[in-house]
């Protein structure tokens, strides 16, 4: 991949022309095959090999390995370090090798999908890999985008069509993607061989939200932008097929060019190893100096009166010769010290903590039948150091279900369950819900509890009637009917979605719409209301209505929104109902359920055709069109009688405030990363209880310049600050109070919260704000950022990594997660779910937030504790071996003998692992046995020595001393030190042993409550709804024609498209980067 | 209901198995050091070892140890003739008495000091090859004996290297003077080196007469006669599986060693050696004043755990009174800082 960059020259501009690849051609650009691989079959050894000896214990033992070669220096055989060398070597690369066959595999995988070219006049099926830039391609309904590619025409009318980018940026709910207009009437092959447009766009780039680019065809210009651009990643939906041009292709995808290298992520203890290792090895250099001087002083005081007995020529050179030669045998014979066999056991144990995570039984999901997976085996120990968490919201902490679970209709509330004592009952899985069996075209998974309400739907209360029939009417979800009574409601947002699917089954099915009608089945009958208008929703307006007249020729209004707002248009007549309303609503919001108002209004005949034409004249102006028409729906929606309050629930994943609570007792920090709303997060905050209203503050920045933003942080921190030491401060200049706050950071007990948005944030970040934004944050409890890019979630875990040497660890599902995923130290992706992006770039996966509690506070510890222990023991034995050596020099002259046999301790090392003494006797005496020594009598030249020197009793009580000598000391240690100084850990399990002689006690557990007030959040959509669309008519398959001649609408549609795209344009900015 | 069944089971089908080793439940202990525990296993331990020491210090003490040196360094010793080394074929005479019985079996070790059979070049020169009875090896040693593989002439030393070449060549005979009159004291040659050595290392070649084996070589530079005449006496004792040369080629691990040379376990001395004065002739060959070693005879008997080893009882007494003192000081610590929470 690199090479090949190399090679091209730097691409300015970007000319491909459609149906012309030979033109194409000229320009090299890159095909539609990816490659992740590292090697083939040829690159593998060598690459491989010189990756491994880059690695400084490799290289070492490699320079060890020569000087064994030199038999003046070798002290020991050359194969006793060739044997773990060769063993590290080849599991290495057999590591390497099976990690690269799997991306093979799924590069292959991907390669092959098919797709179909328009090619020499027909449509052929071809591999994603053979697919060039500026071929024309055909997609169909839910297939993956090949390439980036310019949308030319599609099914739909207009050249419409509908993706989700889930892939991308994590979003699941649909987008439009529009044709140019002279490109949308090319829909048959003969028309589109025909053409040969040129494209004249940027480079390739990784910019998801941006395209700039000018298509030239039959001697006219057309402007191109993102709104014409189906990127790689995407699925189609909705959408029957619709034809494209490749733009860009493989590599050079947006999502290609987005997927950030992967940096190889070291754990903590990785770090003090090598430190350990080079201080290990500075000691090593200097007991060889001191054994080589000590060889020098023997040579020339002793050994050379030695001379009768030994061979003359070692002597008869000069001392220091001989010491120089000794230095370098005793680096061999010392080399134990640093221990190869460190780095491969290490591995070892780590495969080993990996494996028990993912044989974890508590961390597997029985829903979607998924298991826990350690895709990294090197951060096991990691997991147990973490201190901050970050962590995205939909799918992470919610499952992005919306649930309608409650309701206030008429003053009474519907939702509850009660037993036979009038006692509420906490709703399980268990729990009967109601049967809906009555009603043919329910939806068979939607779940109610509450009996009464359904009674009252039967009884024909007008008030639940209406309510009801409200909630089937204003919205703008399209209904997609497959099979007879089959629906599928596709809305914009899960919240209308549940709303509908509500009213469905409590028997006002909505089951069609033209841009005219809205065809309900109220109860069995079908009926039909004629859809006067539809008053869209916005973030300042904060509802949503629609006008319709039903059968009976009255005309309505039904509204639906945010509490506060509905209540500031009600009539006075329904005063008494917005009272209990409202502490309905404060009880549903104290649950953490999302609450709507609804509310309707008769209308007179006369008034509206006023209105009406008020509006038709508003819609054809060019300027301030907007304005004016949020005036005259201002005008209309006053006076209002309010019908009730919904209530739902934004489910979250099972056992998260459970988790974040314990978590939290922890001491690890949880922030969270969300591109949602403010609002939606912060109500998902206190549901999760991570905001509560006993806290002392909650922060919320949001300021849209650089002092602004600044201003907020400062004004926040001296609050905190101020409150925590009124005493102190005074006269002491600010600077300094912001000097030293670190210290003062334990201090506070007040509870703060910091809610910051995405444009702050961006603020924030710049490097004058990051480290009051910091300091900040991390005086904060809570700390929750919405409306934040990819990108800004990674820069916020960069600046905690970068600044708080602490471990990081980030969750997420989407793949607008992988950035912050790859950053962090600890990456974890939520598996189970359509989207793998998040788990592929991950380190850990699993099927549910909560099981982080097991994998941090579990295995994270034992894998620390394990490791700690396992080292600890390792470089003991090791010096305790090697040091011998050290000793013995000074009885033999200096001479690098070996005083004990390493031929069988290299095993023993290795063996170790199966641990018993049995096995060690067993190779001890093998290694020494008689018929060993018969085959290769000059390598195994000690034979005989176990068996004589372990038939010396003294020899055994000399081992049963030493045993004694070295266990005493350290349990008298441990005695002492429990006694002394006892751990946190110590106390526990001393009360838990005392607790056992008491005898069984109850257990308080600690139950988390929510407790907060209300916050009615219309937390509506991600952005404005289709309201303008659907009265258009525009994408109304069927109906269109009908609907064409409507006296009055065609003014008001030519420019539909341009707006809805404006303001999405605008909404999709925050969102992407 | 069947179908039902089949199909839990396939959608588990991720489902990690439910043992004690994946899910971790494999029973574990981590002894609480608790007071009850901790304080009578020390004084057991103590007692224990205390006792061991008692009887290792008692047994070692009751060995009977006679060292002599007969290096000659001093004029006044009767070897310091021979130790000028231009003396050939010397012969000196130690005469030395005992009060009491020395209690049989006698062990009889030569000793040497200053004397660096460790050092690594020295105790790699042999060839295990030649001296385990390959015959290719006598023609060719192995290059590990330089510098004695060849002679001046290009013939092959065997046994090559300079372990062999060192071999200790001085020789001893004891008489007991009854009534001025020498008796000899029979020594006993046989075993005195490692079963291991004797029938598994060291091999003659399978060549009768052994002297043929040695054609073509030469014995090593320092030896007075080759191999396969070390021991006139017995010609099953030649050769390798010479006993003397055993025992020398089994390299002492410190520069101060002494090995066993024979044993007195024959006729009227199997008792050990009566009350009496003793005479110990040494044929005196073998240098070492050049670097200011010595020599020594050794007389020793030994008990159930070995030669006179003192250190061993003291360590193991110190070590039991440790604990003993170590469980007070664990009981005053605990009587005073114990968990409030075992009130």
């Amino acid at each position: 991949m690199a090479f090949w960059r190399r090679n091209t020259h730097i691409e300015k501009e970007r000319h491909v022309k459609a149906n012309a690849r030979d033109y194409n051609d000229k320009f090299s650009y890159a095909d539609n095959r990816i490659k992740t691989s590292k090697y083939n079959i040829f690159t593998f050894l060598p690459i491989n090999l010189f990756e491994q000896f880059q690695r400084v214990a490799n290289a070492y033992f490699l320079v060890l390995l020569i000087l064994q070669v030199i038999p003046e220096i070798s002290s020991l055989s050359w194969f006793t370090t060739i044997v773990p060398l060769v063993l590290v070597l080849v599991i290495t690369a057999v590591k390497d090798a099976t990690d690269d066959y799997f991306r093979h595999k799924s590069d292959q995988q991907v390669n092959n999908r098919q797709s179909q070219v328009l090619i020499r006049g027909s449509l052929q099926n071809e591999k994603w890999m053979n697919v060039r830039v500026g071929d024309i391609i055909r997609l169909e309904n839910n297939q993956f985008v090949a390439a980036d590619i310019l949308l030319l025409c599609s099914s739909e009318p207009y050249g419409l069509c509908y993706i989700e980018t889930a892939e991308l940026d994590g979003e699941t709910n649909l987008k439009v993607r529009q044709a140019l207009t002279v490109t949308s009437d090319l829909k048959d092959i003969t028309k589109l061989m025909d053409f040969d447009g040129e494209v004249i766009c940027e480079p390739p780039n990784n910019k998801l939200d941006k395209f700039t680019g000018t298509l030239y065809w039959r001697d006219n210009k057309y402007p191109l932008d993102n709104e014409k651009m189906l990127l790689r990643g995407c699925v189609l939906r909705n959408t029957e097929w619709c034809f494209g041009m490749v733009i860009f292709a493989g590599l050079q995808t947006k999502l290609m060019q987005n997927c950030g290298r992967t940096t190889f992520k070291r754990t903590s203890i990785d770090k003090l190893m090598n430190t350990l290792v080079l201080w290990i090895f500075a000691f090593l250099i200097c007991m060889g100096v001191i054994l080589a001087i000590g060889n020098t002083i023997w040579v020339s005081w002793i050994g050379r009166n030695f001379q009768v007995f030994l061979p003359g020529e070692e002597f008869q050179s000069n001392a220091v010769f001989s010491g120089f030669l000794t230095f370098w045998s005793y680096i061999i014979i010392l080399n134990t010290v640093v221990p190869i066999s460190l780095y491969v056991s290490v591995e070892v144990l780590r495969l080993g903590h990996s494996y028990f995570i993912n044989w974890d039984q508590k961390m597997f999901c029985r829903q979607t039948n998924t298991a826990a997976e350690a895709r990294t085996t090197t951060l096991n120990e990691e997991l147990g150091q973490v201190e901050f968490i970050f962590s995205d919201k939909t799918g992470t902490l919610t499952q992005n279900i919306m649930v309608f679970s409650k309701c206030s209709i008429n003053g009474q509330t519907y939702g509850d369950v009660y037993n036979e004592f009038d006692e509420k009952v906490e709703i399980t899985e268990k729990t009967a819900c109601v049967d809906f069996s009555f009603n043919p075209l329910c939806d068979k998974a939607f779940k109610f509890y509450d009996g009464s309400l359904i009674e009252a739907i039967k009884l024909e209360d007008l008030a639940v009637q209406e309510f009801f029939r409200l909630l089937a009417l204003c919205h703008t979800v399209m209904p997609e009917e497959k099979s007879e009574g089959h629906l599928v409601y596709l809305a914009q947002s899960p919240d209308e979605g549940a709303l509908v699917t509500a009213a469905r089954n409590f028997g006002f099915v909505f089951r069609a719409r033209t841009p005219e009608t809205i065809t309900l089945c109220e109860m069995g009958r079908a009926v039909t209301y004629q859809l006067l208008a539809i008053l869209d929703f916005n973030n300042v307006r904060k509802r949503m209505s629609v006008i319709v007249r039903n059968p009976q020729g009255q005309i309505k209004l039904y509204c639906k929104g945010a509490d506060t707002i509905i209540f500031d248009r009600l009539d006075p007549s329904s005063e008494a109902l917005m009272y209990t309303t409202s502490e309905h609503l404060n009880e549903f919001a104290g649950e953490g359920l999302r609450t709507l108002a609804l509310a309707y209004k008769d209308l007179d005949e006369d008034d509206f055709e006023v209105w009406m034409k008020k509006l038709l004249f508003a819609s054809t102006v060019i300027e301030n069109r907007e304005d004016q028409l949020a005036v005259l729906y201002e005008e209309i929606e006053q006076g209002l009688k309010l019908l009730g309050a919904t209530a739902i629930e934004d489910k979250l994943q099972e056992g998260v405030p459970e988790t974040i609570a314990c978590l939290n007792l922890a001491d690890i920090k949880i922030w969270v990363l969300t591109g949602d709303k403010l609002e939606t997060a912060m109500n998902i905050g206190y549901s999760c209880n991570m905001l509560r209203d006993d806290m002392n503050e909650v922060f919320v920045i949001s300021g849209h310049t650089l002092l602004e933003v600044q201003q907020q942080l400062r004004s926040a921190k001296e609050h905190i600050l101020g409150l925590s030491r009124v005493s102190s401060v005074g006269d002491v200049e600010k600077t300094d109070m912001f000097a030293d706050d670190s210290v003062f950071e334990e201090a506070i007990i007040a509870e703060y919260a910091l809610v910051i948005n995405g444009h702050s944030l961006a603020h924030a970040l710049e490097p004058q704000l990051e480290h009051i934004l910091l300091d900040l944050a991390c005086l904060c409890k809570t700390v929750i950022c919405c409306r934040v890019t990819p990108l800004q979630k990674a820069q916020v875990v960069e600046l905690v990594k970068r600044h708080k040497r602490a471990v990081t660890l980030a969750i997420g599902d989407g793949a607008n997660d992988v950035s912050m995923i790859k950053t962090a130290h600890i990456g974890v992706g939520i598996s189970g779910q359509e989207g793998m992006q998040a788990v592929l770039a991950s380190d850990y996966s699993f099927a549910q937030f909560r099981y982080l509690q097991r994998l941090l506070l579990v295995h994270g510890r034992w894998s620390y504790f394990r490791m700690c222990n396992f080292l600890c023991y390792f470089f003991y034995k090791n010096f305790a071996f090697t040091l011998v050596h050290f000793w013995y020099g000074f009885f033999c002259g200096f001479s690098a003998q070996i005083g004990l046999d390493k031929h069988y301790w290299t095993a023993v090392n290795h063996l170790f692992i199966w641990g018993s003494l049995t096995v060690y006797f067993a190779i001890l005496f093998a290694m020494q046995s008689n018929g060993i020594f018969g085959i290769f009598p000059s390598n195994f030249p000690f034979v005989g020595t176990a068996r004589n020197c372990l038939s010396e009793k003294s020899v055994w009580l000399v081992i049963l001393l030493t045993t004694v000598v070295c266990v005493v000391p350290g349990l008298v240690v441990s005695f002492l030190r429990v006694d002394l100084f006892p751990t946190l850990t110590d106390k526990v399990r001393h009360l838990q042993q005392s607790r056992k002689k008491e005898g069984p006690q109850e257990q308080n557990l600690r139950r988390v409550r929510r407790t907060s007030s209300r916050r009615s959040a219309y937390a509506f959509s991600h952005q404005q709804g289709y309201g303008e669309l659907i009265t258009s008519g525009k994408n109304m398959k069927m109906s269109t024609v009908s609907s064409a001649g409507s006296p009055g609408r065609t003014p008001h549609s030519s420019t539909w498209i341009e707006n809805m795209l404006k303001r999405k344009n605008e909404q999709v900015y925050f969102k992407t980067i | 209901m069947g179908r039902t069944k089949k199909m839990v089971k396939e959608e588990l089908a991720n489902r990690p198995d439910n043992t004690a080793f994946t899910q971790q439940r494999l029973p574990a202990w981590q002894p609480m050091l608790s007071a009850g525990i901790v304080i009578p296993g020390f004084v057991i331990i103590g007692l224990a070892f205390i006792g061991i020491g008692v009887a290792l210090f008692v047994t070692s003490q009751s060995i009977q140890l006679l060292e002599l040196d007969y290096t000659g360094v001093e004029q006044t010793s009767p070897c310091f003739k021979c130790s000028d080394p231009n003396a050939k074929n010397c012969m000196c005479e130690l005469t030395f008495s005992t009060d009491t019985l020395f209690k049989g079996p006698v062990f009889f070790y030569y000793g040497l000091s200053n004397y660096f059979q460790n050092y690594r070049s020295y105790g790699v020169s042999k060839d295990d090859d030649q001296l385990s009875g390959n015959l290719d090896n006598f023609k060719s040693p192995s290059d590990t004996c330089a510098p004695y593989e060849y002679d001046r002439n290009n013939k092959p030393f065997v046994p090559c290297g300079a372990v062999a070449n060192s071999l200790f060549n001085d020789t001893f005979k004891l008489y007991q003077i009854v009534n001025g009159a020498k008796k000899v004291v029979p020594l006993d040659g046989k075993g005195i080196s490692w079963w291991t050595d004797y029938n598994i290392k060291y091999r003659n070649p399978a060549v009768t007469p052994l002297k043929n084996a040695f054609n073509g070589t030469v014995k090593p530079l320092y030896w007075s006669k080759p191999a396969y005449e070390l021991d006139p006496s017995d010609p099953a004792n030649n050769g390798f599986i010479n006993q003397d040369f055993l025992v020398w080629m089994r390299r002492a691990a410190l520069p101060d060693f002494r090995k066993l040379y024979r044993r007195i376990t024959d006729g009227d001395y199997a008792e050990g050696l009566p009350a009496g004065n003793y005479s110990l002739q040494i044929a005196y060959n073998y240098p070492v004043l050049s670097f200011e070693g010595r020599k020594k005879v050794v007389f020793s008997n030994v008990s159930w755990m070995g030669g006179k080893n003192e250190f061993l009882g003291i360590a193991y007494l110190v070590i039991g009174s440790l604990c003993v003192v170590m469980s007070v000081v664990m009981l005053i610590v605990y009587a005073k800082f114990k968990f409030p929470e075992e009130e």
